[in-house]
């Protein structure tokens, strides 16, 4: 529909390419006067931008209550060659309309929160002019995102997904001077960027066949083909799914091609609350969430997916038991969660995905700020401690958990919304994890026992290593000068702080079993929703193992609190061998790098030196050379002596009557 | 006389002035011999004029003379041109457009 | 074909070529000269014995007379320099003499196999050639020809002229020009 058209519908349903226009305006506008704003200026201009955009969804939620079909707006016509149509339109329903909202909402707050944040980060690292740069990355950001969950076609879902590919890129690289050695941040950011191109390829790979097989890549068009497709050619669904399943893993972090999230978290903490936990690795599930209708022709892909996200759960929950930096067990934490909503929308039980997908931006959100908020609050300390000391020495790292210790005392508001937070990933009743994620127990129960009990058993973990956090982070004694000296962040950090937690603890209530908001919600996209149910017994279950995991990590870490940073960990002993392969994170860069990465590199050294130094440049510089080498034989007939010349005239007079005598 | 007696007396001053033009190094010498050879080809210009009993062989000699004559002229002032400037007129001094 | 005319012809012949090979054989340029101009006046004897008067007698004015005149003042002009006998050219010596013998052999083959050398004409009448009917074919039939060789002679004479004279020292003069990259 056209603009004028869609007016008819609803006039707020006019307003949807301000969600990704109002962000362009804001780094734009940061872009070319930022310089003259002031800190505080570009931050306002970055977070109105976000505010206006969340405003715009929450007003096509309101306009979405009214209308609950949604409608689709066509703004221009991208390309058409021969039987190939693409148009730049967007799709309004209540898929995309909470996907915005997640989005600009926790975007909104972080980018508040990036105020102060940065404001310290810029200062500590000596690079005060870059500051803007940030809130421009963090509006392109956005606006990406925005494309790509209001896009009504695949391709135009692709350019969102490459775009926050490279907001990612450019966001994780930001300090890229940095890092050990000067190169690791940008290495990181390289790795996320390639291991991304990898999950890319197969989505591409998707794209083409689906292009190949329906004729049209706009959303509607293809779900409503999809059954007569199935049945004329299962095959070909069966590889687009897959191969959508691979970019998922790209994308979203899981198996194989998680291994760029952990190293991404040498970005800024904001970054990596925003992008590597609440909305860009999401957009994997909103992906398999959309294409529902094809995924359910194929109950084998649906297996797959499954058992991918399920087993991504449980392997990423056992390395965060055995890391010793704060946003690593963060960023495995993001990956098993992932590997919830993974499952839930592979298992076809979307609602619960769906619902999994808000609470997680929730509360993932609020416990990487408030780690930014320890970390800084430990980076002030450090300063104060060695300002009385001698010259501060590198080897210090403010994000080592073995160095905290105590900060209960020294960070209280910052220690009680990071407790909540952490009770509610845990899935402690009634904060908002516990709904969610019982949701999904539930289908899993329903649907398969082993993925429910790798589940389970992913939940178990995942409340013993955030317990093991909370221990060693907040209680207990301080274990070095500077978490003694620590001090808590100002206002404008941790505002968003309590908005968040918040949300976290009543955020529940979007899909409580007696209501079910976001299911009725969702229903109208999502066709052949099955309606979830609330077990007791399921959720009971659920509840004793999220307790059970917190008290055996209070038996470990609280009851005789480490009380030196390099005490070795309380689990060494028992696990041995098993702790150091969870230390080392199972060891999966270096499988990589063994098995893909060094003969790459080998292939690639032989191709430079041997076939591109040597064969092609030796050919064409032994052309040239042959030519030289020609010229100079040649040039000895040269003389310069004109009866040389002459005498060559008189060969070639012979030659010609030695010619005409013969004929 | 048979055709063949000046045919072969052609042949023979030809041959000579090319031997000329190879081998000596004195410019005017060359000179000289392609006036030798010149003056084989009028002979036998001549000789097949009168062999046809057509005058315009003979016509043609006429113009190689005029045109020698122009040629040599200008050759000669080349000649003096070069010694001018080189002090030399050995041919093989002349070989500044080596390469 | 008398004695008479056998012997005539025979001389003659062995003077044309003896006076060539004096040519290319003296090391005194005035030497070769003078064999040229012994040579220029056998042909034109010969030129008389084919029925060529006119010619016979251009040739000793134009070439004998003015051609040969020519090259002795330049002869006289440049010294002429006696030039040492070794060869520096490699192999100049032993192709040239190569080529001199194929070409000769090429030459008496190509008459033997392909002409009919042993033919004689006609003897011609007296006035087969005068000036009065080599004017008219000059002038009716080789006009053009005509014209142009005498464009071709003014041509001659102003680069001649051209050629060697010397500028003043005030003009910037092509022969400047011409001096100065001749100088290099």
């Amino acid at each position: 529909m056209s603009l004028f058209e869609i007016a008819g519908v609803h006039p707020f349903f006019q307003l949807v390419p301000l969600v990704v226009f109002l962000p362009v305006l804001g780094l734009l506008i940061n872009l070319l006067v930022g310089k003259r704003l002031g800190e505080k200026g570009i931050g306002a201009i970055a977070s109105l931008a976000t505010a206006g955009a969340f405003a715009v969804a929450v007003l096509l939620a309101v306009a979405l209550a009214q209308v609950s079909e949604g409608a689709t707006l066509t703004l221009a016509n991208w390309m058409t060659v021969g039987d190939f149509g693409v148009n730049w339109s967007f799709r309004i329903d209540t898929l995309s309309v909470l996907m915005m909202l997640v989005v600009s909402g926790v975007g909104l707050l972080i980018h508040i929160y990036s105020i102060g944040y940065m404001h310290s980060d810029v200062r500590h690292n000596g690079d005060p002019g870059r500051f803007r740069r940030f809130f421009v990355y963090l509006n392109l950001f956005i606006a990406f995102m925005m494309v790509l969950v209001s896009s009504d076609n695949f391709l135009m879902l692709f350019v969102g997904w490459e775009g926050v590919g490279l907001c990612s890129y450019l966001l994780i690289g930001f300090w890229f001077e940095k890092g050990a050695d000067g190169t690791a941040n940008a290495k990181a950011a390289k790795k996320a960027f390639v291991v991304n191109r990898i999950g890319d390829f197969g989505l591409l790979i998707a794209l083409f066949l689906l292009f190949h097989n329906f004729g049209t890549l706009n959303f509607t068009e293809i779900f409503e083909k999809a059954p007569a497709i199935a049945a004329a050619a299962p095959g070909a669904i069966m590889a687009i799914t897959l191969f959508m399943l691979l970019g998922v893993t790209g994308k979203s972090a899981q198996l194989p091609l998680f291994v760029w999230l952990p190293d991404a978290m040498a970005g800024p903490t904001p970054v990596s609350a925003l992008i590597h936990a609440a909305t860009m690795v999401t957009a994997g599930v909103y992906l398999v969430a959309r294409s529902q209708a094809l995924y359910v022709e194929v109950p084998a892909a649906q297996n797959v997916v499954m058992w991918v996200g399920a087993a991504t759960a449980f392997f990423a929950a056992t390395i965060a038991v055995g890391q010793n930096d704060i946003k690593k067990v963060l960023a495995y934490s993001t990956i098993s969660q992932l590997g919830f909503m993974v499952t839930a929308v592979g298992m076809g039980a979307t609602v619960a995905g769906m619902f999994h997908l808000t609470t997680h931006a929730f509360f993932k959100a609020l416990l990487f700020l408030g780690a930014g908020s320890v970390i800084l609050g430990v980076e002030h300390g450090h300063a104060h401690a060695n300002l009385h000391a001698e010259h501060g020495h590198d080897s210090f790292d403010p994000q080592d958990m073995r160095g905290m210790g105590g900060l209960r005392k020294r960070m209280p508001l910052t220690f009680i919304v990071y407790l909540l937070g952490a009770l509610a990933l845990a899935g402690i009743a009634p904060l908002a994890g516990f709904f969610s994620k019982d949701e999904i127990l539930v289908a899993a129960n329903q649907k398969s026992i082993a993925i429910y009990v790798l589940l389970t058993a992913a939940a178990f973990l995942t409340a013993f290593y955030m317990g093991r956090q909370l221990l060693m982070v907040f209680f207990g004694k301080p274990r070095s000068a500077a978490s003694e000296k620590a001090s808590e962040s100002p206002l404008l950090v941790t505002l968003p702080l309590v908005v968040l937690a918040l949300l976290s603890v009543f955020g529940g209530a979007l899909n409580l079993p007696g209501s079910h908001i976001l299911e009725t919600w969702l229903e109208h996209t999502l066709e052949g929703v099955a309606p979830g149910h609330f077990v007791l017994t399921v959720a009971l279950i659920s509840l004793g193992i999220a307790l059970l995991g917190l008290f055996l990590a209070w038996l470990v870490y609280g009851r005789k609190p480490l009380f030196e940073n390099d005490q070795p960990d309380p689990l060494r002993k028992p696990l041995n061998g098993l702790f150091v392969a969870l230390e080392n994170k199972w060891w999966v860069d270096e499988l990589y790098n063994t098995i893909i990465v060094k003969p790459y590199s080998a292939v690639a050294r032989f191709s430079a030196g041997v076939i591109d130094q040597g064969i092609i440049d030796g050919l064409v510089n032994g052309m040239g050379s042959l030519v030289g080498s020609l010229a100079r034989t040649w040039q000895r007939y040269q003389t310069g002596y004109v009866r040389s010349y002459a005498l060559t005239i008189v060969v070639g007079v012979v030659l010609v009557i030695t010619y005409l005598v013969l004929r | 006389m048979p055709m063949s007696y000046y045919i072969g007396l052609s042949i023979i001053m030809f041959s000579m002035g090319i031997l000329g033009v190879l081998l000596r190094r004195n410019p005017l010498i060359v000179f000289m011999s392609l006036e030798l050879m010149f003056n084989s080809a009028n002979l036998l210009f001549v000789a097949f004029s009168a062999y046809h009993h057509v005058l315009d062989g003979q016509l043609f000699v006429f113009f190689v003379m005029t045109t020698a004559a122009a040629e040599v002229a200008v050759g000669l002032a080349l000649i003096v041109a070069i010694f001018k400037s080189k002090r030399t007129i050995d041919l093989d001094q002349m070989s500044s457009l080596k390469g | 074909m008398s004695l008479g005319s056998i012997l005539l012809y025979g001389v003659l012949g062995l003077v044309v070529v003896i006076s060539g090979i004096g040519l290319i054989t003296s090391r005194n340029a005035i030497y070769g000269a003078l064999f040229l101009v012994l040579n220029f006046m056998t042909v034109a004897l010969l030129y008389i014995a084919l029925g060529a008067p006119f010619i016979a007698l251009a040739q000793v004015t134009v070439y004998a007379g003015s051609i040969m005149v020519l090259f002795l003042f330049v002869i006289m002009l440049l010294g002429a320099e006696q030039l040492p006998i070794a060869e520096p050219i490699r192999g100049q010596r032993i192709l040239a003499i190569l080529l001199f013998i194929a070409f000769l052999t090429e030459m008496t083959l190509f008459v033997l196999l392909r002409g009919s050398p042993t033919v004689a004409g006609a003897p011609v009448s007296p006035d087969f050639s005068t000036p009065a009917t080599m004017g008219m074919l000059l002038f009716e039939q080789y006009l053009l020809p005509f014209e142009m060789t005498a464009g071709v002679l003014l041509a001659a004479t102003v680069g001649a002229v051209f050629l060697t004279r010397t500028p003043r020292p005030d003009r910037q003069g092509a022969m400047t020009t011409v001096q100065t990259s001749s100088k290099e």
